[in-house]
């Protein structure tokens, strides 16, 4: 391999980078994979009282208390099933670890800066605030969370405001 | 490898060294200072100034060695303390102290504050020894410490040199002595020592080893360079003036001859010194020099060496991690013991048998690790006989500090959580409670005030105390206040929900803010920090006799015991020192208090009801009263009937934060894990109680709604 080659296979790198796809219902959604820790099942989640519908509980993560996220409940998709397929992908996003509920996990996939397109504005649900943007990819369409955005958002009420803000 | 790499470590030490330096300064005893203390006080400066040579800290370097010069002369008894003179060695050590943050932090101290805290050092020289010099004709050097012990002995034969040497003021006979230097080393030393001077004689064993120099060099400069090679503790030099002193002492008092240190009498110590003195004023100095030197190294040698082995300093993380680890162990263990429980004992009697020995291993393994955080209350206490001292003056107010319990011991993160809070109780009572000297007098009481600073382990709590003998609360101002600034308050209201009243946020009864205490913020304060670590506040006051205020908390954070109860098909639980009883309620004692509220009758008490499915939502849980269980709880130091399902049992759980990764939950303080690997919650009383209160508020509200509507139809 001659140096100019090595160099380009460099740049390169650096310019795309890797998502983590996933599926919600039939819509596919990808994060940044540096901010994915690790992928495991759904399983012996404990309630809290109180909170929003899509924040499912805390779990047991080898010591660590970890808060669950539903992201199915929280971008209100009709069909929210638990069963052997859901999977969660433990994040790790300002310092803390959180783990969000998808339906499935298919791949890692590469995206270039060129097949990155800027967000569109969208409707209530799913504020661009928090999306990163759209990845094409010959026929699918990936929508790109930024999840420390998403996890930190007010709304998300997965972290105390009030002290730090102030 | 950079020198900045060790920086750290000299701040730790530094900073230590200047606590150990104002306590001391603070327990010496003006008019008649212990030399082992003013000892211990030199060294510590003399120490830190050497560690700032060595890093380059050159303001700290050169006033720590105006410090140390003059501590020197203290400690030689030639400069006679005074307490404004120990006011200015503190004034010295706090502003060694900025300098220190200073050079923590990067930057360079504040050269102002440098020159004139050097241009009191220096003038305080100037003044003192200046005097000084003229007294020694007079009076004896009544302090001269310890005689000088058998070191001065060998050298019995060269006595006459020796004082030649003296007098001619040039070169000096230094008898040196190594303890505990191996053959290699001493080799080495002796071969340095030959270019510093003639060796005069030398012998002894790696135990101890003697030698006598003739030498122009200054003790000092001889000590600083064998240190390279040896641990001061094992040196000590000194100017072998002695000899006319030790043939003196002989004839005199055989007593002195015996090695017995510095307990052999400050009788005798006096009566040399002071014959010399009179006799021969130039070799005094030289004498006071040798001797106080001697025994304070080697004692002081000894105590820094017991602690530097003893201890060993390490990162707080290091630490949680492996509390963080054993929890874990523990977690397994369990879940482990409860797969084998089920196993038939005995076709499987070993691991069963394994299995209680795993089980005792992992507790006392808990155990043991748990201690490694537990810290002695002295490291609060410690830092307030200055504060006291401070604002006692400022005041103007005789105060003796009194502690007790100083080795009680509370786990680290909450001793660090408890100065602060402590400090304002002090400042506090020093500012109000305390009265005057006059009107001390006038009551009948000692002028000096009495501040009592106390610490004790009441089962799984520590009591920490601040007692003083003041004035104690006027129930009558704090009521009148409590009126003005818009708080519902009666006149039969009882003492303690009077005293209470005084933790109300920007409440205050001084007449006069001073900038000590009084500006209304604060008590509210304090009673939050203490509520947040798990605590709380009370206070015992009796006009004219003082107030107590007492702080409760629990002894760790990060074990719990608790009760685990079940609530539908959850599990919760509840920290075992809030529950005070269960019972079945009876359908005679529930009372309903307008409309939804109700009341459980407990002997006499009525005490409000909390439903858990109520409050935290659980479905599947038993609704009817009389069915579900009733758990007596108290928090913030009000009682309520907490309505359970079930009791399952008692437990030790290791407390994990739920704010780490996800953020306050109302009505829980924190989660644990149980056997199972499950997640359950801590219950948080007071505020599940407010919790509930709140839903209920809610509901109330839709309901009001509700029927508005109807009505408008």
């Amino acid at each position: 391999m001659s140096p100019q080659a090595s160099t380009d296979a460099l740049v390169n790198d650096a310019a795309s980078s890797e998502y983590l796809v996933f599926s919600l219902g039939d819509e596919e959604y990808a994060v940044d994979i540096l901010k994915v820790q690790e992928i495991r099942g759904y399983e012996n989640v404990t309630r809290i009282a109180n909170v929003p519908e899509f924040i499912k509980g805390v779990t047991n993560l080898r010591g660590v208390i970890v808060p669950i996220i539903d992201l199915r409940l929280k971008f209100h998709l009709d069909k929210v099933e638990y069963g052997g397929q859901t999977v969660v992908i433990v994040v790790n996003v300002d310092d803390r670890i959180v783990g969000i509920v998808v339906d499935g996990v298919s791949d890692v996939m590469s995206l270039a800066p060129d097949q990155i397109k800027p967000a569109p504005e969208f409707g209530v649900t799913l504020s661009s605030d928090y999306l990163s943007g759209i990845g094409s990819l010959e026929d699918r369409m990936l929508v790109l969370v930024d999840i420390e955005k998403l996890l930190t958002h007010e709304e998300m009420q997965l972290v105390e405001r009030t002290a730090e803000s102030a | 490898m950079d020198i900045s790499d060790f920086y750290d470590t000299f701040f730790e030490e530094a900073e230590e060294l200047l606590a150990d330096m104002e306590r001391l300064l603070l327990d010496l005893d003006v008019d008649d200072p212990d030399v082992e203390e003013l000892n211990a006080i030199f060294r510590a400066a003399h120490s830190i100034k050497g560690g700032a040579g060595t890093f380059g800290f050159t303001v700290l370097q050169e006033t720590t060695h105006l410090l140390e010069n003059l501590l020197d002369h203290t400690r030689r008894g030639e400069l006679s303390l005074r307490r404004d003179i120990v006011d200015t060695f503190l004034e010295t050590k706090d502003m060694l102290h900025d300098q220190l943050d200073a050079y923590r932090n990067g930057g360079e101290p504040d050269a102002e504050a440098f020159e004139r805290i050097s241009r009191v050092l220096q003038q305080m020289a100037l003044d003192e020894l200046g005097q000084q010099q003229a007294l020694t004709q007079a009076p004896p050097v009544d302090k001269a410490p310890a005689p000088a012990p058998a070191v001065s002995t060998p050298v019995q034969s060269e006595l006459e040199p020796a004082m030649q040497a003296v007098e001619e003021g040039k070169g000096q006979r230094l008898s040196i002595t190594l303890t505990g230097v191996s053959d290699k080393d001493r080799a080495l030393l002796v071969e340095e020592l030959e270019h510093f001077g003639t060796m005069v004689s030398q012998s002894g064993d790696t135990e101890r080893y003697q030698v006598t120099l003739d030498s122009s060099e200054s003790k000092d400069d001889i000590e600083v360079v064998l240190c390279f090679i040896i641990e001061p503790e094992q040196l000590s030099i000194e100017v072998a003036a002695a000899p006319a002193v030790a043939a003196s002492a002989t004839a005199e008092t055989p007593v002195a001859e015996a090695p017995a240190e510095s307990a052999s009498g400050p009788a005798e110590a006096s009566t040399v010194p002071t014959a010399e003195a009179v006799s021969d004023p130039d070799s005094a100095a030289p004498k006071a020099e040798s001797a106080p030197a001697r025994p304070a190294g080697k004692a002081g040698g000894k105590a820094a060496k017991g602690s530097e082995s003893s201890t060993i300093r390490v990162p707080v993380d290091k630490v949680d991690q492996i509390i963080n680890l054993v929890g874990e162990l523990i977690i397994t263990q369990s879940m482990l013991e409860q797969t084998a429980s089920d196993l038939d004992i005995v076709s499987h009697g070993p691991l069963v048998n394994g299995m209680n020995l795993l089980q005792r291993n992992a507790r006392d393994l808990q155990e043991a690790v748990m201690s490694i955080r537990m810290m002695p209350m002295d490291y609060v206490f410690s830092r307030f006989p200055r504060l006291v001292r401070d604002l006692a003056a400022k005041l103007g107010k005789d105060v003796e500090l009194v502690t007790e319990g100083k080795s009680t011991e509370l786990d680290k993160s909450l001793i660090e959580r408890i100065i602060d809070p402590l400090t304002h109780l002090v400042r506090n009572s020093l500012d109000h409670g305390l009265e005057p000297r006059e009107k001390r007098e006038a009551a009948g009481k000692p002028t000096t005030g009495r501040l009592t600073l106390s610490a004790q382990h009441q089962g799984g709590n520590i009591l920490i105390e601040v007692i003083d003998d003041g004035a104690g609360l006027n129930r009558d101002k704090i009521l009148a206040k409590a009126r003005s600034s818009g708080i519902a308050v009666t006149d039969t209201m009882s003492d303690d929900d009077v005293w209470q009243l005084i933790f109300a946020p920007g409440f205050s009864t001084a007449e006069q803010v001073s900038d000590v205490s009084g500006r209304g913020v604060g008590m509210d304060v304090v009673k939050r920090n203490i509520q947040e670590m798990g605590g709380h506040v009370e206070i015992l006051s009796k006009t004219g006799q003082g107030t107590t205020t007492r702080i409760v908390l629990p002894l760790t954070l990060a074990i719990l015991d608790g009760m685990s109860i079940r609530c539908g098909r959850e599990t919760f639980l509840l920290p075992l020192n809030a529950v005070l009883e269960s019972l079945q309620p009876q359908p005679e004692d529930i009372y309903s208090m307008a409309g939804d509220d109700q009341l459980l009758k407990v002997r006499d008490e009525y005490l409000p009801i909390i439903a858990l499915h109520h409050a935290l939502d659980v479905t599947d849980a038993k609704t009817e009263l009389t069915e579900a269980i009733a758990v007596i709880v108290q928090g913030e130091g009000r009682r309520y009937a907490l309505l359970v399902d079930d009791l399952v049992g008692q437990q030790q759980v290791v407390v994990k934060n739920l704010e780490t990764n996800y953020r306050k939950v109302p009505g829980i303080s924190a989660a644990t894990i149980l056997g199972d690997g499950s997640v359950a919650l801590i219950l948080d009383i007071a505020d599940l109680h407010r919790l509930d209160r709140r839903k209920s508020q809610q509901r109330h509200e839709a309901k009001r709604q509700h029927l508005h509507e109807v009505s408008l139809v």
